[in-house]
C-alpha cells in the first residue's frame, strides 16, 4: 500500500507552509478566501482580458455574536457559564451564524467542556451526534478544527462545539470517556487529519488501510494524477485540472 | 490431528492458525486442545455473507460463547467526502447519493437541505419539491426496511422473506426508475429542489403500490411473527437498552426498539415533517425482536406519510425561483434515463444565445455559496443522518461531513455481541442494519 506521492517527506504529509493571511488567536471561523472569489473566469493571470479579473468579492465577516444571540441560545450560554467556572478561559469564541451558535473552546478544555455539557441539568446534552475534522490551511496558525455537535434529547436543542489545533501539535484531550460515541468519530478525525486525540483507548487509523502514510483530507495532501497510456499522457491531479471556478 | 478439506493450519508464533471457509464445527476445533486453549480467535469476513457487506469482525471464542468483539471497518472506503471538494456543490448530490446505497434518496435531501441553509433558501424551496421529497423519503424508507426485513431473514434462515422483501423493493425501485430515470444511485433531490417534476404515471404506481403492499406486510408477519424459530432468534437477543444506545450514539429503529421515541422526524422537525399525520412506533425490549417489531410498524406509518405526500401534490415548480442557484437545464427521463429535455436542447442551440450562456455558466462554474458551516441532520432508516457543510464562499464545497448512522451505530456490535452465543453475533449485527457503503463512505 502506497500512498499517492513519492515526495520523500515527513510521513508523507508535505511540510506545512506558513499559512498566508494567518492569524494568530482566536481561530479562524472561515476557510480561507476561495480562489472562486477573485475575477469573473478562473483567471489568475494574464489570460483574462475582458478586464474583469481584478474584481474581487466582498466577504462578510462573522463577528463574535453578541448578547442577546436569540432563541435558547442564551439560556445555554448562561448554563454553561454558571455550571462551569472556567468559562472565560475555556470559550475563546462565540459565533451564531445561520441559527446555530458555536462555542470555540480551547482545546485542552474540550473534555471539561463536554463533561459539564453533559451532566449540567440545565443542559443535558446527552448525545454527541458528530465529531468531525476540517482543515482550515491558510485561514489560521492552528488550522486543523474538531467540530463536536452536541445533541440535548430532553430540550431538543443543538450546540456546536469547535476546537482548533495546529499541525505541530495536534493533540487535544479524548471526549470517549464522557461520549463513547466519539470512538470511531475521532479514529476517522485522526485517520484523515492526523489530529491525536489524548486518551483514546485505542486511537488507529479506522477507514485507510493500517498503513497508509499522510492524512488524506488535510487540504495540502497530495492529489496524485492517474499515468494514461496514450503517448505519455497523464492525468493532472483534480486540483491542477483546468477547471471553471 | 485431523486434516480436513475445509480447515487448513499452519503453525505461528501466536499459536495455531486455521484458515477455515466452511465445513462442520466439531471437525474443525478438533485440531484445538481444549485444556490449554481455551479461547479461540475467529475472525469473520471481510466478505462473509452475513455481515450485511464487506465488514469484518473479529471474535474471541470460549466456546460458541463471545468473549470479545471487535470490528473493522474502511473495505468500502471510496473518499466520496474528499471527492466532494473538487466537484460543484450541485454535482455534490451525484457523489452523496451512492454513500449509503439503499438510502440514496436520504443522503441527497440531507445534502440538499444543507446546501440550501447555507445559501439561506430554506424558505423559498417550493411547496411540491417539499412534498416531493417527502414522498421520495418515505418511499425510500420502506424500501430500505425491507431490504433489512429481507437480508436479515436470510441471515437468520428465511429465504422466502429475502426473496419476498426483494420482490416487493424491486416494486418501489421500479417507482423510483419511473420518477428519476435510475433504480438507485437518482442524484434526484439537488440544492433548490428536485431534479424534475413526478409523472402522472408514478403516481399511478405509488397508488397500486398502497393498495399491495398492505396484504404483503401481512403475509411478512404471518410468516415471521408466530414462527418459533424466529422468535427464538430474535426474543432477547443482542440486547441494547436507551442508555446504552444514546451512549454509544445509536439512533434511528434501534434506539426506538429501547422504548425512547426520538424520531428527528417528530423532534426537530424538518420538510415539513410537523404537518404530517404519523406514530413514532417504539417497543420495550430492546432486543432484535424490538427491532423488527418497529420497522414493520414504520412501513405502515410511512405508508401512511406517502399517502398525505400524495394528496398534498399540487401543481407548480420544483425548483426554485431564483435562476443564479435553479438548475437551468430542464430535464426529462428518456429511454435510457434522465436527460436534457429535447425543446431546452432546442432552445439554447437554435434560438436563445443567453440561455446558453446561463446554462454553461450554471452547469460548469456553479453557483457561489456564502462562506460558513452549518449541520443538518434528518431521520434516515437507520437513524440520524448529519450533514456538516462547510463553504469558503467558492463553487465547491469547502468540506461535507456525513454523520453517517451506520458508521455510528456499528460500534454497538460489540456491546450487543460480548457474552451471547456466536449465532447471536449475526442476529445483533443484522439489527443495526449497517450498510458498508455508508459506514465507508
Amino acid at each position: 500500500m502506497t500512498s499517492p506521492t513519492d515526495k520523500p517527506n515527513d510521513g508523507g504529509v508535505p511540510l506545512p507552509v506558513v499559512p498566508a493571511g494567518a492569524t494568530s488567536g482566536a481561530p479562524a471561523e472561515f476557510p480561507p478566501a476561495s480562489p472562486a472569489g477573485r475575477g469573473m473566469f478562473g483567471n489568475q493571470g494574464t489570460g483574462d482580458v475582458s478586464g474583469y479579473g481584478g474584481l474581487v468579492r466582498q466577504r462578510q465577516p462573522i463577528e463574535e455574536a453578541s448578547r442577546p444571540y436569540g432563541g435558547y441560545f442564551d439560556e445555554v450560554r448562561d448554563a454553561l457559564e454558571e455550571a462551569y467556572p472556567a468559562f472565560n478561559d475555556a470559550i475563546e469564541k462565540v459565533v451564531v451564524d445561520r441559527g446555530e451558535l458555536t462555542l470555540h473552546v480551547r482545546p485542552e478544555r474540550i473534555a471539561e467542556v463536554c463533561q459539564v455539557m453533559r451532566d449540567d441539568l440545565a443542559l443535558r446534552f446527552e448525545l454527541c451526534s458528530s465529531v468531525s475534522g476540517a482543515d482550515y490551511l491558510g485561514a489560521d496558525e492552528r488550522r486543523l478544527h474538531v467540530v463536536y455537535l452536541l445533541t440535548s434529547m430532553t430540550y431538543r436543542r443543538r450546540v456546536r462545539l469547535e476546537a482548533a489545533v495546529s499541525v505541530e501539535a495536534p493533540h487535544l484531550p479524548s471526549v470517549t470517556a464522557i461520549y463513547p460515541t466519539a470512538d470511531w468519530q475521532e479514529r476517522e478525525a485522526y485517520d484523515m487529519f492526523g489530529i491525536v486525540f489524548d486518551g483514546h483507548p485505542n486511537l488507529t487509523r479506522i477507514l485507510m488501510p493500517d498503513d497508509w502514510e499522510g492524512h488524506p483530507q488535510r487540504k495540502d495532501y497530495p492529489l496524485g494524477g492517474v499515468p494514461v497510456e496514450y503517448k505519455g499522457a497523464e492525468i493532472q491531479p483534480p486540483n491542477e485540472r483546468r477547471s471553471y471556478q | 490431528m485431523t486434516t480436513s478439506n475445509y480447515a487448513s493450519e499452519r503453525e505461528t508464533d501466536e499459536g495455531r492458525v486455521f484458515t477455515v471457509t466452511g465445513g462442520d464445527w466439531d471437525t474443525i476445533v478438533s485440531g484445538t486442545d481444549p485444556i490449554n486453549d481455551e479461547r479461540i480467535v475467529v475472525n469473520m469476513g471481510p466478505q462473509h455473507p452475513s455481515t450485511h457487506g464487506v465488514l469484518r469482525l473479529i471474535l474471541e471464542l470460549e466456546g460458541e460463547t463471545v468473549r470479545e468483539a471487535r470490528s473493522v471497518i474502511g473495505y468500502l472506503h471510496t473518499g466520496i467526502e474528499k471527492n466532494l471538494e473538487y466537484r460543484n456543490w450541485v454535482q455534490g448530490s451525484t457523489f452523496v447519493t451512492r454513500m449509503d446505497y439503499l438510502a440514496p434518496i436520504f443522503n441527497e435531501t440531507a445534502y440538499a437541505l444543507a446546501v440550501e441553509k447555507l445559501l439561506g433558501i430554506t424558505d423559498d424551496i417550493t411547496e411540491r419539491a417539499t412534498t416531493i421529497r417527502v414522498l421520495m423519503m418515505e418511499l425510500n424508507r420502506i424500501s430500505s426496511h425491507l431490504v433489512w426485513l429481507a437480508t436479515t431473514g436470510m441471515e437468520l434462515g428465511a429465504i422466502s422473506i429475502m426473496l419476498y422483501g426483494f420482490r416487493e423493493r424491486e416494486y418501489i425501485l421500479d417507482i423510483f426508475e419511473t420518477i428519476t430515470g435510475l433504480r438507485m444511485n437518482h442524484a434526484y433531490v439537488r440544492p433548490g429542489g428536485v431534479a424534475q417534476d413526478v409523472p402522472d404515471d408514478a403516481i399511478v404506481k405509488i397508488r397500486e403500490f398502497l393498495k399491495m403492499m398492505p396484504k404483503k406486510l401481512k403475509e411478512y408477519e404471518d410468516l415471521l411473527s408466530g414462527q418459533p424459530i424466529w422468535t427464538e432468534r430474535t426474543k432477547n437477543v443482542a440486547v441494547l437498552d436507551v442508555t446504552g444506545c444514546v451512549a454509544l450514539g445509536i439512533t434511528g429503529p434501534v434506539l426506538r426498539s429501547a422504548g425512547l421515541a426520538w424520531d428527528l422526524r417528530k423532534t426537530m422537525p424538518y420538510c415539513g415533517y410537523e404537518t404530517y399525520e404519523f406514530d413514532v412506533p417504539t417497543h420495550p425490549d430492546g432486543d432484535v425482536w424490538g427491532r423488527y417489531q418497529v420497522r414493520l410498524a414504520e412501513i405502515r406509518e410511512s405508508m401512511k406519510l406517502v399517502e398525505q405526500a400524495l394528496d398534498r401534490l399540487r401543481p407548480g415548480p420544483v425548483m426554485v425561483a431564483d435562476r443564479k442557484i435553479a438548475w437551468p437545464a430542464q430535464l426529462a427521463i428518456g429511454v435510457d434515463g434522465m436527460g436534457n429535455s429535447l425543446e431546452h436542447v432546442a432552445k439554447i442551440m437554435g434560438q436563445s444565445m443567453e440561455s446558453l450562456i446561463h446554462h454553461f455558466k450554471l452547469v460548469t462554474e456553479g453557483f457561489r455559496v456564502p462562506p460558513g458551516q452549518v449541520y443538518v441532520a434528518i431521520e434516515a432508516p437507520r437513524g440520524e443522518l448529519g450533514v456538516h457543510a462547510v463553504s469558503d464562499g467558492g463553487t465547491r464545497p469547502y468540506r461535507v461531513h456525513y454523520r453517517e448512522p451506520s458508521f455510528v451505530n456499528l460500534q454497538a456490535l460489540p456491546a450487543m455481541a460480548e457474552g451471547g452465543l456466536i449465532a447471536d453475533v449475526i442476529a445483533g449485527g443484522a439489527s443495526l442494519d449497517p450498510v458498508m457503503g455508508g459506514c465507508d463512505r
